[in-house]
């Protein structure tokens, strides 16, 4: 890795340290206090995770403290307690039995493929992180492994927010014979608090990387004591807050801070600044505020803030810089993947919870929570049998009510149509271009297991190239084998994108058009030339489908965009984008920042 | 009927190969196999594992444990005598729950005797063997997620209907899909340690060959296998030799250079591929018999170990083969 220095600094750079070197500080201190800190999050999957996963785990083990996993099927009687069914049956009452979080309490959970964890099992989650679970009233920590390859993909947010530390280990080579040091105690309330000063310079930082919340800002204070405790230090040094600023604030960054002008003309030094002297920060001159020591301690101030500052740049991880890029941070709200609105499916999909009813209609039985609901009563029905004068030998009495019946959850699927305009008029210049950037988001949308369908027309006629489908094989084919030529029966396509629009919609998902066109129809509805009719076509088809109330973009592919394109783009209430000259790649990431439904508006 | 002889499968030799490695040293991965229906992709899978010598277990413990492995999960394992049994061959179907899949409460205990005891799933089954899934690609999402973290992690922690049931599930998982009907979620992709590209055999001759032995299987299954045993007897003293050579063979510093070079060049993120092309190539030096691993077996293992793990590049036309192989042109000349 000694190619040019990616950053065009003057001098040698040094190797990157590797990430394992952070992770390894935020384990001893999640280690050494896991209910303070709440847990961190493990992203990149890979040799070097699962030994620090392992590290972690025996140490816990070797400390006497639980180390739990969850799987992501976990339910909610597991979760947080609940009847004992089988214990239940033979004591012919109900019996109670703990929970994994209960179980778990004073050690830590560990939850695989966090980002696949379900809202309601994160939300049960941070409540017992925010509550402590039972009697104890101490709440594990959670220690999220996050697998996540795509940006739109993440942990649960609900959940991030609540752990101190992320690390990413992906580019991490350390991962043999990794060993945590010895155990640490440390006790933060030996460090003083944190100087105005200092806080005032975590608080800047956080605020240059876009940190809003206030919860990161709790955690990087104290993640600054408890590594001056660590390092035997009564007080936080500036190694401490940058150290903060690396494992706690960094990983949030949603913004790159603010680069000056200036700086960048001058060659870094070589060495880091070196660190002042302690009594600099913490002996304020005595005898008078005069101004010359405010402004030194304004300028202070400014120094250790731009010091952590460039402390995070360090930290902030380079798909993150790769995404602030492009203009598209990562979406940290969640909700808005590839995947469509979860609905509620008759007999597939992942399982909910169960919930009354009669198991009939292709309803399916939920035996076990059938029995949960029927155990409570038992004492109580016999007796009324009792009274009756009936004994009975049932060793469970059920009532119709007890019955429950299966909810299954399938995700409804995201379906992006494209219409390529094939035209003469498009095709010549940007049909390659078009194709190129329609084959790159279909390589995006498998990756959130979305799915695309195409639709082109020319000539005097519009046709669905391939239906909706995940399969990037068939859609590379179908596209490649899609000539150019001929008028633009603008019309045609779009109600021909419409009506596949519909059918999608028909089937529960959710779907969204993209039209890659030059917006200049000269053959209408019918197939029949004519510059006039073709026009009042189009906007008839792009009125009809803005009433079906359906998400679109128009992309406008001429050389020189006209009118045309954000006139269609207006009837269909759809947004527009005009590109006047680009690569298929320019063409995604464009797309890509305007999708519909992707959060950003396109000018 | 008696399974087909993996010696008498014709031609599919990367795939037999890649069999072959996951068999030596099970730590590669899975093998994930790409093609066409009817290329004998079961056939060969399910041969292998019926070739192999059985597996000595526990005789009443449901997971099949060894020894050793009943020490670490005392609670689940059985006791008794230890007992041959055949290397476990399980079939995941598309449809299965997620109960069947991971295990679940043993209702009919909990109703006759108010016990709570667990039902092992198919995860148990396949514990020490193979796990098969056809058409991989067509699996629901929730099930694959179980799936992963239970590959990943060599056990499975079951926390629901009132069980908390840990036991271990470690298992080849061998999986076949047709990309033409669906893509694979990349962190399920990236769990397979070797992936192999399938194709109907397209020579009259092969083809003619194909049908002419499962005809006369078909007539004498019996006269078959003894007429291949000899074969398949070849076929597992290799996988023996292979296996005990294995932990002799230590890759050089040149060859790890190699394969971090040869990672680097094509792309492959992670750790993860390195590994796993080491690890490839030290199982196929020693499925050859070699006294230590060359670059040889590294170049000629890189297509299966690295080309599901390249970045997805559609504008380039070329397949992640070609690429690997240019890579490797460029690298090693």
């Amino acid at each position: 890795m000694n190619d040019a220095d990616p950053r065009g600094l003057a001098g040698a750079v040094p190797e990157p340290p590797d990430p394992m070197e952070d992770a390894l500080i935020a384990a001893r201190l999640f280690l050494a206090a896991p209910s303070r800190f709440g847990g961190m999050v493990l992203r990149g999957s890979g040799p070097a995770r699962d030994a620090l996963v392992a590290a972690l785990g025996e140490r816990m083990a070797a400390e006497g403290r639980p180390w739990r996993r969850m799987p992501g099927h976990v339910d909610d009687e597991r979760l947080l307690g609940g009847i004992d069914i089988a214990a239940s049956l033979a004591a012919g009452r109900p019996v109670a039995q703990s929970g994994l979080v209960e179980e778990a309490a004073g050690g830590a959970l560990v939850a695989p493929m966090a980002e696949r964890i379900e809202d309601g099992v994160a939300g049960r989650l941070a409540q017992a992180l925010d509550e402590g679970a039972g009697q104890t009233g101490a709440a594990p920590a959670l220690v999220l492994l996050d697998d996540s390859t795509d940006p739109d993909e993440s942990p649960p947010v609900s959940l991030i927010e609540r752990l101190a530390f992320s690390c990413d280990l992906a580019a991490s080579r350390m991962w043999q014979d990794l060993a945590l040091p010895g155990e640490d105690t440390l006790d933060p309330g030996g460090v003083t608090p944190l100087t105005d000063k200092a806080l005032g310079a975590l608080a800047a930082t956080a605020e240059a990387l876009g940190v809003y919340s206030v919860r990161p800002l709790l955690f990087a204070s104290e993640t600054a004591r408890a590594h001056a405790a660590l390092a035997g230090r009564s007080e936080a040094t500036e190694a401490d807050l940058s150290a903060a600023v690396r494992l706690v604030l960094a990983p949030r960054a949603t913004r790159l801070p603010p680069v000056e002008q200036q700086e960048q003309d001058q060659p870094e030094p070589d060495q880091p600044p070196p660190e002042q002297p302690q009594d600099d920060s913490s002996d304020p001159p005595e005898g008078g505020e005069d101004e010359r020591s405010e402004d030194e301690r304004q300028k202070q101030q400014d120094e250790l803030e731009e010091m952590l500052v460039e402390a995070a740049e360090a930290a902030i991880p380079k798909d993150l810089l790769e995404q602030l890029a492009k203009g598209n941070a990562p979406r940290r709200t969640g909700g808005a993947s590839g995947t469509g609105q979860k609905k509620k499916a008759g007999t597939r999909g992942k399982p909910l919870g169960a919930r009354p009813g009669m198991p009939r209609g292709g309803n399916r039985l939920a035996l076990i929570d059938t029995l949960r609901a029927a155990v409570p009563w038992q004492q109580v029905r016999r007796r009324e049998r009792a009274l009756e004068g009936r004994t009975d030998e049932a060793p469970i009495l059920m009532r119709k009510e007890d019955l429950r019946i299966r909810r299954y959850e399938e995700k409804a699927p995201r379906v992006t149509i494209f219409a390529v305009d094939a035209s003469g008029s498009a095709a010549a210049a940007r049909l390659a271009e078009a194709k190129g950037a329609v084959e790159l988001m279909l390589a995006q949308a498998y990756v959130t297991r979305s799915e695309v369908a195409l639709v082109a027309f020319r000539g005097d006629n519009a046709e669905l190239l391939l239906p909706p489908t995940r399969s990037l094989t068939r859609a590379k084919r179908a596209l490649s084998g899609l000539p150019g030529g001929g008028g633009t029966p603008l019309a045609l396509g779009l109600n021909a994108a419409r009506e596949c629009a519909e059918s999608v919609i028909g089937k529960g998902r959710t779907a969204s058009l993209v039209i890659l066109t030059d917006g200049r129809a000269n053959i209408d509805a019918n197939g029949q030339p004519g510059r006039k009719q073709a026009g009042e076509d189009a906007e008839a088809a792009a009125r009809a489908i803005a009433a079906r109330g359906i998400e679109a973009l128009v992309v406008d592919i001429s050389p020189r965009p006209a009118r045309e394109g954000q006139a269609l783009a207006d009837a269909m209430r759809g947004r527009f984008l005009a590109l006047p000259r680009a690569d298929a790649k320019t063409l995604q990431s464009a797309i890509n920042a305007a999708q519909p439904g992707g959060g950003r508006r396109a000018a | 009927m008696a399974r087909f002889p993996f010696s008498a499968i014709v031609g599919q030799d990367e795939m037999k190969q890649a069999l072959l490695i996951a068999a030596v040293d099970p730590s590669v991965g899975g093998v994930m196999v790409f093609g066409d229906r009817g290329t004998g992709k079961s056939t060969a899978a399910r041969a292998l594992a019926a070739l192999l010598p059985p597996i000595t277990a526990i005789e009443n413990c449901p997971y099949g444990c060894s020894k050793e492995e009943s020490e670490r999960y005392p609670d689940v394992c059985g006791s008794g005598p230890l007992r041959k049994r055949a290397v476990p061959f399980v079939d995941l179907p598309l449809g299965a729950t997620e109960d069947r899949v991971v295990g679940s409460l043993d209702l009919e205990r909990a109703l006759r005797s108010g016990e709570k005891g667990f039902e092992p799933g198919l995860l148990a089954r396949a514990h020490r063997g193979f796990l098969y899934i056809d058409e991989i690609n067509l699996l629901e999402d929730h099930l694959v997620d179980l799936l992963l973290d239970v590959a990943a992690s060599g056990e499975n922690v079951v926390e629901r209907e009132g069980l908390s049931v840990r036991h271990p599930a470690k298992f080849v998982l061998i999986g076949s899909g047709n990309p033409e009907e669906g893509e694979l979620r990349p962190q399920l992709l990236d769990r397979f340690g070797l992936s192999v590209e399938v194709r109907t055999p397209s020579e009259i001759e092969t083809r003619i060959q194909i049908m002419r032995l499962v005809a006369e299987r078909e007539s004498d299954p019996q006269a078959f296998s003894d007429k291949w045993a000899g074969e398949d007897e070849k076929i597992l003293r290799q996988i023996a030799r292979g296996k005990a050579r294995l932990p002799k063979l230590v890759p050089g510093e040149n060859l790890l250079r190699d394969a971090a070079e040869l990672c680097l060049a094509v792309g492959a993120d992670g750790l993860r591929g390195e590994l796993t092309l080491m690890r490839a190539a030290r199982a196929l030096a020693a499925l050859k018999g070699a006294k230590e691993v060359k670059r040889e077996h590294l170049v000629e293992i890189a297509p299966s170990a690295l080309r599901h793990r390249l970045r997805r590049d559609v504008l380039d036309e070329t397949g992640s083969g070609a690429r690997i192989t240019r890579a490797i042109d460029e690298l090693f000349g």
